[in-house]
């Protein structure tokens, strides 16, 4: 047959063996009889199997990432630089910025005075780790959470710079990296997806979010993350309609079924047991998300750990409370996004507001985790897409100033999922403006994640157009030094 | 299933014991899986499973060799230059075949010579330092790919070119053990058929093929209407009749514009951070027109491509080049303008890969491609035609063209309701006093910079416009502008353009190309199943003068297009992903399609043609959560339509790149964010919740039953009608019985609960007729499971 063919039989790749299975009836059966939890035992070799199995022992087997929309100032949140304050209002030296591009909306500024944070600083926990005033309760956990302070990117503007965190690429079309994990490890629930987002609002100066940021792009759509939204309809289309009781829509889900099967013993065609399998899981997910969804059973310490927003649907604690009720049911990669963060004006009163509404929270989510014996196998990271500048955008007023965006330095949290708790990776100058000791790129963030999903950046790869594509595309090194 | 035993004295040692039942089925269950995995090919990763697979008589360097090299040695040993190890290269025959510049007096290849070719020496070798691939590279070949090439060099070592960049020829047709079929199509299709042992399937009937015509040429289902009519035994060659109708239909532009909306990228939104509104949908509007009147193929990409350059251009023309503004633009204050503006070609450059020829062009942006003969100098040389335009990176941010009601960014044409009463009739104005649509000039020449890494700020050498060699020069007397492109592109030479145009045709019928990738017809893209039909479709298609219809008219006269498309039990192990087209393909249809079919088997279709972009039914907020907040832009919050416009056909669904409609999105439809040829067709839960919760299809079902009873309340044939109605045929026995007992069922319940009854039928704005509620709802839910059956979404 594949001689016949006239084409090399060995061009069909594994992805596509998979790609294969998800069509037809074999998906039912073969699915769970490869990609059961193959992990006990012990590495595996390199390179040598298929999809749905980690590349060697994973750390973490999910991930809750708490993305901060719009790029929160490191100058506010973890990188203190209290040379900022002895030179404020001096000119940002040449020698510094060195030639840095800025955006069109400082560049023509005369000059670039130095700002110093409008919050203090303060040490916290064994690790001694600088936490700004602004996140009183991340500083209670200091010690849990690892600050990079020398994340940099290349891109200055906000699409192209969180389309490069979420995909690798400041290039539109390539998938997000909860896609890439769900292709790469698999789903742990059947009733629910494996890679989910959720969303909310801060009152900060916010910029709009794209559905393209958790596109599965050339991967299987079945690795798309689906937004599960607030709201009595969490995922699209969930609700059946008044008028269709529980019973009446079992009914039409079973008569449907009985068609399909005459048409598929007429048609001989297995795609149609594939979509009665779909049509199966949907019923199913009717059920199985609302109830992830219902917070009404959590108890009281939970919802006082988590703050009182936890219980208004669509908040940021909300949704911190929902990641860690969605990865206890198995869900891969829970992404959030909080909008709000971009503060080119009114810094002070803006990222205090944004800072209330995510410190809690995520300090929570944390500590959750923890009791549960869940912080050890979930990776969580919180930060943004760029960092700020560390002069004065607009009028020079130390209460009211504003920060453009900034590539070169800018910090992240990450906690639990095998990562060195209590450290702080990583510096930049005096001047918060340029890393100096153990840079991270966005590649090296994406292949050290993907080392603790037990994953090899440079074997997890999709054939398209092609080209082997892989997330950290033709770069990114694992930092050891940040695994524990 | 068993249990565990421990052995006494060694309480280390257990045992899962399981029953002789459950081995026979773990054992079973195994076999089936493994003997399912590798007909899948899921075991390459164990070299030496394909070890023993006999090899071909002859082996074909374009079939065989080349996909090998390209795809193991070509990083190191391949067209780009910059990352090239050792001097040579394997793609090309002078240097495979000549001596080894680190290492004079050895060849890597040398014809009918294994021992003194070095590359095969490196191969077979397990000495890593010397093996090739570097065990770096992660890269191995099999036992396989290792005996052909040992083969392809005892057997001389030929090299060819890559087979898409050889014109395409004629070649006469096979000859076939027996005859078969309608027309030459069906001789290249019978001779695959006969060397795999397979006989093709019969012809379907009359009612399937009048159901897939209209879906493949309009996108709609056939109206009952015409079905009889064309049933009718007086109608004449039949099929052919069938075929004309709908092309004829006005439909059918709009059918073969959904279609170019994707490799067109075209949008209702700017793109990027705030994706604000513009106005292209006239543009839109000329497509449908364009192949209503079968505008031949190679005028259709003059016209979108160079439009504006002919001379004496009309405003039609000029109008067409839109095609080249369709890409995202930002809005976002503080972008560098170079970048962006940079970014612009560059998408242009790349849609020109892609969408017509068939090339991966976008990997020569920042590097010589890795794969295909094309460099990153020939990348820049084709940026260059694109590169004259007039146009800035950032016009206006989101909020100053919101507040200056201005939704084309320069240069544009401006259309004014009189001109619509002429020449451009096709536009669809709907009162509006004039409207400005995003067009090309060429009025900002500048020099073209090869760009280091792609990189706007890193230019490097100037070039001058030109086409990549490798794969047609570009002849002399052409103008050196985007005109000289669009001729260089529909030149009978050009082996690329008809080629590509004939494949995606065959894929909108077939489901998938005869080259399986259709956007890449590149060393790394599959290879055609059928080279000589592919071949001969494109020269016919080029004799006939690039006409669209004419083509679509051969496919479907052609018997492989007309067979059952019944899954045959000795084809399912045969064939079981229908390579060789033993019977007519079935696959889900688009979201688009499934919308349409929804509304105009339930008689709610709209069928106004053209015009601005409509917002019918999506669920509330979507637009709201993910927006930049307050008033950044006009598309903050999604304002739904009334009245007619929510029965719109699909292609008119207001199209929002950031977050585009999700009944379209389940169904696998792309974002638009820039050029796409393919889709893919899955299977998944939200495409079931969507065709049964989208008050869009509920209130279809609804409106059709409770016109049924309305017209008839006590009509004893509501089953037949309703199916009949929605699936093009009548319902057999079992489907009948199955389908009244449901609806008594769900009748019955309804009537002892009429306020559920009610609730039901008042999805939808659509106005409600005075029906009696339980009939209505319980026919409701009766056409919602034939809505909800895989044969209703599925081209059969």
């Amino acid at each position: 047959m594949e001689e016949q063919k006239k084409e090399n039989p060995l061009k069909v790749n594994r992805r596509h063996f998979f790609s294969q299975l998800s069509i037809g009836i074999g998906s039912l059966a073969l699915g769970s009889l490869l990609i059961p939890d193959l992990f006990k035992n012990g590495q595996m070799n390199l390179g040598q199997q298929p999809l749905g199995i980690p590349h060697f022992a994973p750390k973490a087997k999910r991930v809750i990432y708490l993305f901060q929309a719009g790029a929160p100032s490191q100058l506010e949140t973890f990188d203190y630089k209290p040379m900022l304050r002895k030179r404020m209002g001096e000119d940002l030296p040449e020698s510094i910025r060195n030639g840095q591009r800025l955006t069109g909306m400082t560049a023509n500024q005369e000059k670039f005075p130095l700002m110093p944070p409008a919050v203090d600083f303060r040490q916290h926990g064994q690790s001694g780790t600088w936490i700004s005033d602004f996140f009183p309760y991340t500083a209670k956990i200091a010690d849990e959470i690892t600050v990079i302070r020398s994340m940099h990117t290349e891109a200055i503007n906000h699409d192209p710079a969180i389309t490069f965190f979420q995909t690798g690429s400041q290039i539109s079309g390539r998938p997000s990296m909860g896609s890439w994990m769900s292709y790469g490890l698999g789903s742990e629930n059947k009733n629910l997806p494996s890679f989910v987002v959720l969303t909310s609002r801060g009152k900060g100066n916010s910029q709009g979010l794209y559905s393209k940021l958790w596109s599965s792009g050339f991967l299987d759509s079945k690795h798309q993350g689906v937004l599960l939204r607030s709201g009595k309809d969490p995922v699209l289309y969930l609700n059946d309609p008044e008028g269709i009781s529980r019973s009446e829509k079992r009914d039409l889900l079973n008569e449907v079924s009985a068609l399909n099967k005459l048409h598929h013993v007429e048609t001989g065609d297995d795609e149609i047991e594939s979509r009665i399998a779909q049509y199966e899981m949907a019923y199913r997910m009717q059920m199985s998300v609302p109830d992830v969804m219902d917070i009404s059973k959590e108890p009281k310490s939970i919802i006082d750990l988590y703050g009182e927003d936890c219980q208004v649907p669509g908040t940021y604690a909300a949704n911190a409370l929902q990641a860690r009720r969605l990865a206890e049911n198995g869900v891969r990669f829970i992404q959030l996004y909080h909008q709000g963060w971009d503060q080119h004006g009114n810094l002070p009163n803006e990222m205090a507001g944004q800072a209330k509404d995510v410190d809690q929270a995520s300090a929570a989510l944390v500590l959750d985790l923890k009791q549960r014996g869940m912080l050890e196998d979930t990776l969580v990271i919180w930060g943004g897409e760029f960092g700020r500048g560390n002069y004065c955008q607009g009028k020079f007023d130390p209460a009211n100033y504003g920060r453009d965006h900034h590539p070169r330095a800018f910090s992240i949290w990450m906690a639990g999922g095998g990562v060195k708790p209590g450290l702080n990776y990583g510096k930049t100058d005096e001047f918060g403006y340029n890393v100096i000791e153990n840079p991270v790129h966005i590649n090296d963030f994406h292949a050290t994640l993907m080392y603790a999903l037990g994953l090899d950046h440079e074997q997890l790869t999709y054939k398209y157009q092609g080209r082997r594509f892989r997330l950290t595309d033709v770069a990114g090194n694992v930092i050891k030094d940040l695994l524990a | 299933m068993g249990k565990l035993i421990t052995f006494k004295g060694r309480p280390d040692l257990k045992v899962f014991q399981m029953n002789y039942k459950s081995i026979t089925a773990l054992v079973l269950i195994a076999l089936i899986g493994g003997l399912y995995a590798y007909k899948k090919g899921a075991f390459e990763f164990k070299n030496d499973e394909y070890a023993t697979l006999a090899l071909p008589e002859t082996v074909d360097y374009n079939f065989h060799i080349k996909p090998i090299l390209s795809d193991k040695c070509y990083t190191c040993h391949g067209p780009d230059a910059n990352k090239r190890k050792a001097g040579f290269r394997l793609d090309v025959q002078e240097s495979a075949l000549s001596e080894l510049p680190e290492s004079p007096g050895h060849f890597a290849i040398v014809p009918k010579n294994l021992r003194a070719s070095k590359a095969y020496l490196a191969i077979i070798s397990d000495d890593p330092t010397v093996q090739m691939p570097p065990a770096d590279s992660k890269l191995a070949l099999s036992a396989y790919e290792k005996k052909l090439i040992k083969k392809w060099i005892e057997q001389g070592a030929q090299f060819e070119k890559h087979w898409a960049y050889i014109q395409p020829q004629k070649i006469a047709l096979p000859k076939t053990l027996n005859t078969w079929g309608n027309n030459e199509i069906d001789a290249f299709v019978l001779k695959k058929l006969e060397e795999q042992n397979m006989l093709p399937s019969k012809k379907a009937t009359n009612e399937t093929l009048i159901r897939r015509i209209s879906l493949d040429l309009t996108g709609l289902p056939p109206k009952p209407e015409t079905v009889s009519q064309l049933l009718a035994p007086a109608s004449q060659d039949t099929i052919a009749h069938i075929i004309d109708t709908f092309l004829a239909s006005p439909a059918y532009g709009e059918r073969m514009t959904q279609s170019w909306l994707d490799v067109a990228r075209y949008a209702d939104s700017h793109g990027y951070q705030d994706d604000s509104y513009r106005t292209m949908w006239p543009w839109r509007d000329w497509v449908i027109h364009a192949f209503n009147k079968n505008l031949p193929y190679d005028t259709f990409l003059t016209w979108q491509l160079a439009g504006d350059l002919l001379p004496n251009p009309t405003k039609e023309q000029i109008l067409a080049t839109g095609f080249n503004r369709n890409h995202p633009i930002t809005q976002e204050g503080g972008v560098i303008q170079e970048e962006y503006r940079t970014n612009y070609v560059l998408d242009r450059t790349n849609t020109l890969g892609k969408g017509i020829l068939g090339l991966t062009l976008e990997c020569a942006r920042c590097h010589d491609h890795k794969y295909d003969a094309i460099s990153q100098k020939d990348y820049f040389e084709m940026f260059a035609f694109f590169n004259q335009v007039d146009e800035k990176g950032l016009q206006m941010d989101a909020v100053q063209a919101k507040n200056q009601a201005f939704f084309a960014d320069p240069p544009f044409i401006q259309v004014s309701d009189d001109e619509t009463d002429g020449v451009l009739s096709f536009i669809n104005m709907k009162n509006i006093p004039k409207v400005n649509v995003m067009v090309m000039n060429d009025s900002a020449p500048k020099t073209t910079y090869i760009l280091n890494r792609g990189e706007y700020d890193q230019p490097t050498d100037s070039v001058l416009p030109n086409t990549p060699k490798s794969i047609f020069a570009f002849a002399d007397n052409l103008p050196k502008n985007r005109l000289g492109l669009a001729q260089w592109l529909t030149d009978r030479q050009n082996p690329l353009t008809a080629r590509v145009f004939v494949n995606r045709i065959w894929a909108m019928l077939f489901g998938k190309g005869l080259v399986e990738t259709s956007e890449d017809f590149g060393v790394q893209g599959s290879l055609p199943t059928h080279p000589e039909l592919m071949d001969w479709l494109a020269v016919d298609f080029m004799e006939h003068d690039w006409d669209i219809k004419y083509l679509l008219n051969k496919i479907m006269l052609s018997a492989t297009y007309q067979q059952k498309s019944e899954l045959r039990p000795d084809l399912k192990k045969a064939d079981p992903e229908n390579i060789w087209w033993a019977r007519a393909p079935r696959f889900r249809m688009s979201g688009e399609m499934i919308r349409d079919y929804v509304l105009a088997t339930s008689g709610l279709l709209n069928q106004e043609i053209g015009g601005p972009s409509v917002k019918p039914y999506q669920p509330p907020g979507l637009w709201e959560e993910t927006n930049a907040g307050g008033n950044r832009g006009v598309l903050t919050n999604y304002v739904q339509d009334q009245g007619p416009d929510l029965y719109r056909r699909s292609l008119y669904t207001f199209w929002k790149r950031t977050l585009p409609p999700p009944n379209m999105t389940i169904f696998d439809a792309p974002t638009r964010d820039f050029s796409e040829v393919r889709r893919q067709k899955t299977n998944t839960p939200l495409q079931a919740l969507v065709l049964q919760n989208d008050v869009q299809i509920l209130e279809a079902a609804r409106v059709l039953a409770q016109n049924l009873v309305y017209e008839d309340p006590n009509s004893q044939d509501y089953i037949t009608d309703i199916f009949k109605r929605i699936l093009v045929r009548s319902p057999n026995e079992k489907e009948l019985a199955a389908l009244s007992n449901y609806y008594q069922d769900a009748l019955k319940g309804y009537e002892r609960n009429r306020v559920e009854a009610e609730k039901l039928i008042e999805l939808g704005e659509y106005p409600r007729l005075d029906t009696d509620a339980a009939k209505t709802a319980a026919l409701m839910l009766t056409a919602q499971v034939i809505y909800n059956l895989d044969e209703t979404i599925t081209k059969e």
